[in-house]
């Protein structure tokens, strides 16, 4: 509530700036995803950073979407100057022109961050994980990796996925024994997109499809499956907060990382640089995995983060060994007709 | 009024005069109570056209506009007009299209004609992109030769057949598309390829589950009905409210009931495992079994009350008639009373498939992967891959199919095989 009224507040204050000058001069307002996430953020980014560099800011929700980023900019009324966006939020606008092309050297270099939280209109911010969760209290000995999730003889019972193609068929390839690495460019092939069909075949019947992310962790607590493809964030939070035993498999993890964007037009862009500046270094980053349980992006950071966090971060380097980044360009073409394909496959 | 003029004493002309001015009086009135009526539901129509009408038209004209590519390449498009799509396409095309990119990628625009040729074949918004980015550095004395050089798939009749299909400013693409219809490079309407020809198929499944839910509710809703209609108020009014509490609770809380009921270690599992029925647990949901019980539970509503009311105005008399005059009860019921119910059974029938047919969030959450309804495919072009037109050809497709069974129906009703009361 008090959140909201200081939003409101700023939001108003904004909207009276608009009114009076014409330069449309506002506080830096920081946009991200809100809940758990954005009151992290609130205590390790927005509140020190302030505090530290005097300049003011505002922060705010939203829901994603790249059509609204785009109403702001051609609508003249961008208000927002730094937003946290998704990995296909981020190619999209990117290529739309709606993000300023970041210059690094103000942001620490490149050399600063992760390989892959490195692009040309955003640096990234948080790293999250799809992995294979299951329940350490049913299953003692439980699987190593996407190859036992399709060995339904030493683990039987049911397995959930998430509903349609994307990610159950880079897992299918991974678990048929393609690298990681490789999986896109196996994917990228008429065989390859048959081999991962005929792959998931071999468990169809054994398959059960969830569509929301809070359902994995319901799906494993009712025993419904012995294991299922999740988001690593939430089986963490089920751990902490209703005491379950769900264990995490990293290997063969596909990972997808958001990340800040300026917008295009930005009246504030020193100060947006100086917040990625403070939001990018290691210092500041280790202490988000307190919170939330998403991975850093800064190079030096996770060394930083509290060991006993370790298990759970997804940019802990055990956990890091052997995954694959969701390639998003590949899905922007290919989700259409993999979607029909993979709705041909289930109804067969 | 012929036969007064005879009797009646005033002068003709004042009688004209009379009802000359009574007709306009009338007609007068006539009109002030059309406009008071039409005052009364304009609201109501204004409502309807903004809320119905509006977005229906837009619908279905986002299912046939096509003014992408028209915007982006419109040079392109030019050159292309009266190229017959059997061989490759000459220079001034690939001159015009590297003009076209080369403001398209300046002004940011590249990707709305490479999202809308990507629809039509797999991998064309990947090569519009990277073309876009290279082709200031072509070498524009053979740009033919320059393209293919870039990327093969410009030597390719197919990817001109793409971009001339996309010309607008109309288009069957997704109609054709949304009934698992294409058309080739020569504009020919061909089957889509098996792997993903999925909507006929859903279209049908769509109406498969409607019409078997709807004759499921019916069979479970007509003794309910009938129970409600013959006891007394004060029992009925009890069992109503059995009836209407379900039917005022969230269809997502329902739904999620549903979901805890009838999963492996649900109650019903855990019930028939103990009664020593079963030894494993039986696949109760996530498969069709677990659609047909939530929807039908869902829509049970909608069957029974119709069914109640009209069942409440047959009287007992008729019942008692046809058994008194030595009509076994079976004949009685066949006969005197099925007959008097077929209004709210024709109602009830097409209020439940009219929902059915829309159906969406009790399909996600309790059916499986090959229990999709098309709805749901609605959804996933609308929310995931943000394909209007798709979205929209599927609407279109959904909501003349279920015109064309409306008016059938309204066919038999019309020719007294179902009589409707008036």
């Amino acid at each position: 509530m008090k959140k909201q009224l200081v939003s409101l507040a700023a939001m108003a204050g904004a909207a009276l700036c608009v009114a009076a000058s014409p330069a449309m001069a506002h506080d830096l307002a920081v946009v991200s995803w809100g809940g758990a996430l954005q009151d992290a953020q609130k205590a390790v980014y927005f509140t020190p950073f302030q505090a530290q560099s005097g300049l003011k800011m505002t922060d705010e929700p939203w829901d994603g979407g790249v059509g609204v980023l785009r109403a702001k900019i051609q609508g003249g009324n961008a208000n927002w100057d730094v937003v946290e966006v998704e990995s296909e939020e981020l190619a999209l606008g990117c290529e739309e022109g709606l993000f300023e092309k970041l210059d690094y050297s103000k942001i620490g270099g490149k050399d600063a961050y992760l390989p892959a939280a490195v692009s040309e209109c955003g640096v990234g911010n948080i790293v999250y994980d799809f992995i294979i969760a299951y329940d350490g209290d049913k299953l003692k000995d439980g699987p190593k990796n996407w190859s036992d999730f399709f060995d339904t003889k030493t683990f039987p019972g049911k397995r959930a996925l998430r509903q349609g193609p994307k990610t159950n068929l880079e897992i299918a390839l991974i678990a048929d024994g393609v690298k990681p690495q490789d999986v896109y460019k196996v994917l990228r092939t008429e065989e390859g997109v048959e081999r991962a069909f005929k792959k998931l075949d071999s468990i169809k019947p054994d398959l059960i499809f969830w569509k929301a992310g809070a359902q994995p962790p319901q799906l494993l607590a009712s025993g419904e499956v012995a294991m299922t493809s999740a988001y690593n964030g939430r089986i963490t939070a089920a751990n902490d907060k209703d005491k379950k035993n769900f264990k995490i498999v990293w290997d063969g993890a596909l990972y997808t990382i958001d990340s800040w964007v300026i917008l295009k037009g930005s009246p504030n862009q020193d100060a947006a640089y100086k917040f990625l500046d403070f939001a990018g270094k290691a210092e500041n980053q280790k202490s988000l995995p307190n919170y939330v349980a998403y991975g850093v992006t800064n190079a030096a950071a996770t060394s930083l983060v509290d060991p006993k966090l370790m298990p759970v971060l997804p940019t802990a380097p055990a956990n890091m060994a052997n995954v694959e980044a969701i390639d998003d360009s590949f899905w922007l073409e290919n989700l259409d007709r993999l979607t029909e394909r993979f709705n041909k496959w289930a109804a067969k | 009024m012929s036969n007064m003029g005879g009797v009646s004493a005033p002068p003709a002309d004042a009688v004209l005069s009379d009802t000359s001015s009574l007709k306009t009086r009338l007609r007068r009135a006539e009109r002030m109570r059309k406009v008071t009526a039409f005052g009364l539901v304009a609201p109501l129509l204004l409502f309807i056209v903004i809320t119905f009408v509006v977005p229906i038209g837009s619908m279905l004209w986002r299912s046939v506009d096509d003014s992408e590519l028209s915007t982006v390449m419109p040079h392109t498009l030019a050159t292309l007009k009266k190229w017959d799509g059997h061989a490759l396409p000459g220079d001034e095309s690939f001159r015009a299209l590297a003009a076209d990119l080369t403001v398209a990628h300046d002004a940011g625009t590249a990707n709305v004609a490479a999202r809308r040729l990507n629809y039509d074949i797999n991998g064309l918004r990947s090569l519009i992109m990277t073309t876009a980015r290279k082709v200031p550095a072509l070498d524009s004395a053979d740009p033919r030769a320059a393209f293919i050089g870039l990327d093969p798939r410009w030597g390719d009749i197919a990817t001109w057949g793409a971009i001339k299909r996309a010309r607008g400013p109309l288009t069957d693409f997704y109609l054709l598309a949304a009934v698992d219809l294409q058309r080739d490079a020569t504009g020919a309407i061909t089957r889509t390829p098996a792997d993903h020809a999925i909507y006929q198929d859903v279209l049908i499944r769509t109406f498969r589950i409607s019409l078997t839910v709807t004759l499921l509710s019916l069979v479970l809703g007509f003794p309910v009905a009938y129970l409600l209609s013959t006891q007394p108020a004060k029992i009925a009014n009890i069992l109503l409210i059995l009836v209407l509490l379900p039917f005022w609770t969230s269809l997502l809380v329902r739904t999620a009931a549903w979901v805890v009921l009838l999963q492996n270690e649900g109650i019903v599992n855990h019930l028939l495992i103990w009664l020593g029925i079963i030894d494993h647990p039986l696949r109760l949901i996530y498969n069709s079994f677990g659609v047909h019980v939530a929807m039908v539970h869902v829509l049970l509503p909608f069957m029974i009350l119709p069914l109640y009311a009209t069942m409440k105005a047959i009287s007992p008399v008729y019942m008692r008639a046809a058994a008194s005059l030595g009509a076994p009860p079976a004949t009685a019921f066949l006969r005197v009373y099925l007959p008097q119910c077929l209004p709210g059974i024709a109602a009830g029938c097409l209020v439940v498939f009219i929902l059915s047919i829309g159906y969406y969030i009790t399909p996600a959450l309790v059916g499986g992967a090959a229990d999709q309804m098309l709805s749901y495919f609605i959804a996933f072009f609308v929310t995931d891959s943000v394909n209007w037109g798709m979205a929209s050809a599927l609407g279109a497709v959904l909501l003349t199919a279920t015109l064309v069974l409306y008016a059938v129906y309204s066919q038999l009703v019309a020719s007294g095989s179902v009589r409707m009361k008036k």
